[in-house]
């Protein structure tokens, strides 16, 4: 992993998509699946390992493929590259989970149009090679997947007292139903964008005021 | 009768595709910032909708029988293809249709609120009439919402909004009290969902 000067090396490309760049806090990408399966949190976890085995596979497919698809059918030949990962990812989730199966429904097959995915292909695994294009997938996916999980289990916890099924809370403590409702997740995600922007606002204004101290 | 009634109804209100099942969001969201350009965003939803509910039924009951695996792949393609076939029709037909509609039917070939109108359609098992139906009210339904939408975007812009929640974190909000509203809905025609 000789890095050259100029150009990020596999590991960043790996962890960029964890935090600076995560797909759902910082890119705002990937909604629909987001917010509509994330009420529990082992939903949120399924949901978002699917999505990375489809983005780490498609990228590595169109990677290889980079040189081959001419440039005009290039949108049309990545869609049915997902298409078919995802095609595979549903049965393989069927055959393990049936239930799973059940509480995902057709948000499995809309992976396809999940824009992470092919907002991936098109920014980074057509450009990139094999070994890159995989590390970016992994680091996006898992991102991904972390930001599902970081809505899920708010979503569970305070919407059913429980995380992962068993409860957390006590007995005494009333659900708010509102969070597992379509709304709850709109505020959820909402409030974590809301207090990720509150630390980037605070981070620059420590900077500003560093720079100033120097400067005087 | 009633029953296509039931179908319109839930598809505009009960469960209205972008605040209840969340499909559609990045028009939602990206597009909404002007009324004008949503409510016309909206009125080529219902068009595509419309197109992909026709080319989900064929492709159900001529092809897919055979070959079910195939079946999110064929969405796609056929969808998308039709809907590009269809825009070249328009454009030399009708110009003024097409530059009211036009430069939308690209964004919408492949967003989630149309291939879920499909995949939705085929797991449900509606027939032709109640495809179409549940098409045009979808696509109703996702209009509104969009509509909705800019109004508030329009009257939030205007006032004086803490500078830490401005951008994607207060529409979330304000798409949440929306999706509220709308919870109220689900008491119409009893508890059918």
């Amino acid at each position: 992993m000789s890095a050259t000067l100029e150009g990020p090396t596999t590991t960043d490309e790996f962890i960029k998509g964890l935090w600076k760049e995560n797909p759902v806090f910082v890119q705002v990408l990937g909604m629909c699946p987001t917010l509509a399966v994330t009420n529990s949190a082992i939903n949120a976890l399924a949901m978002g390992l699917a999505t990375m085995v489809v983005l780490v596979m498609s990228n590595a497919v169109i990677s290889l493929l980079r040189k081959f698809i001419p440039k005009q059918v290039r949108i049309a030949s990545y869609i049915l590259i997902i298409a078919s990962f995802v095609t595979a990812v549903e049965y393989v989730i069927q055959a393990v989970s049936l239930d799973l199966h059940k509480a995902l429904g057709a948000f499995i097959s809309l992976i396809v149009v999940n824009c992470v995915i092919l907002g991936r292909a098109e920014a980074f695994a057509s450009k990139n090679d094999l070994v890159k294009s995989l590390a970016d997938g992994a680091g996006m996916g898992l991102g991904f997947t972390f930001a599902l999980f970081l809505l899920g289990a708010v979503r569970e916890v305070l919407g059913s007292g429980s995380l992962f099924g068993v409860a957390v809370l006590p007995a005494s403590f009333q659900p708010w139903v509102i969070m597992i409702l379509p709304s709850g997740g709109f505020f959820t995600l909402g409030s974590w964008l809301l207090f990720f922007n509150y630390l980037s606002k605070r981070k620059a204004r420590k900077a500003a005021l560093a720079t100033a101290e120097v400067a005087s | 009768m009633s029953n296509l009634a039931w179908i319109f109804v839930s598809a505009v209100l009960v469960n209205n595709f972008t605040l209840s099942y969340f499909l559609g969001l990045c028009p939602f969201f990206g597009v909404s910032s002007r009324l004008e350009t949503a409510f016309r965003l909206g009125l080529a939803n219902i068009f595509v909708m419309v197109i992909t509910s026709v080319c989900a039924w064929s492709l159900e009951t001529l092809v897919l029988p055979h070959a079910p695996y195939l079946r999110l792949i064929s969405f796609i393609v056929v969808i998308a293809s039709t809907v590009q076939f269809v825009e070249m029709v328009i454009k030399k037909l009708s110009p003024a249709l097409f530059k009211a509609l036009g430069i939308y039917l690209p964004l919408i070939t492949t967003n989630c609120g149309i291939l879920g109108l499909a995949l939705f359609q085929t797991s449900r098992g509606y027939g032709f009439f109640e495809g179409l139906v549940f098409a045009v009210g979808a696509g109703m339904g996702m209009t509104l919402a969009l509509v909705l939408m800019a109004g508030l975007r329009e009257e939030a812009e205007l006032s004086d909004v803490p500078k830490v929640a401005r951008g994607i974190a207060l529409n979330l909000i304000i798409a949440g009290m929306l999706a509220m509203a709308f919870q109220g809905f689900a008491g119409l025609f009893g508890s059918a969902a």
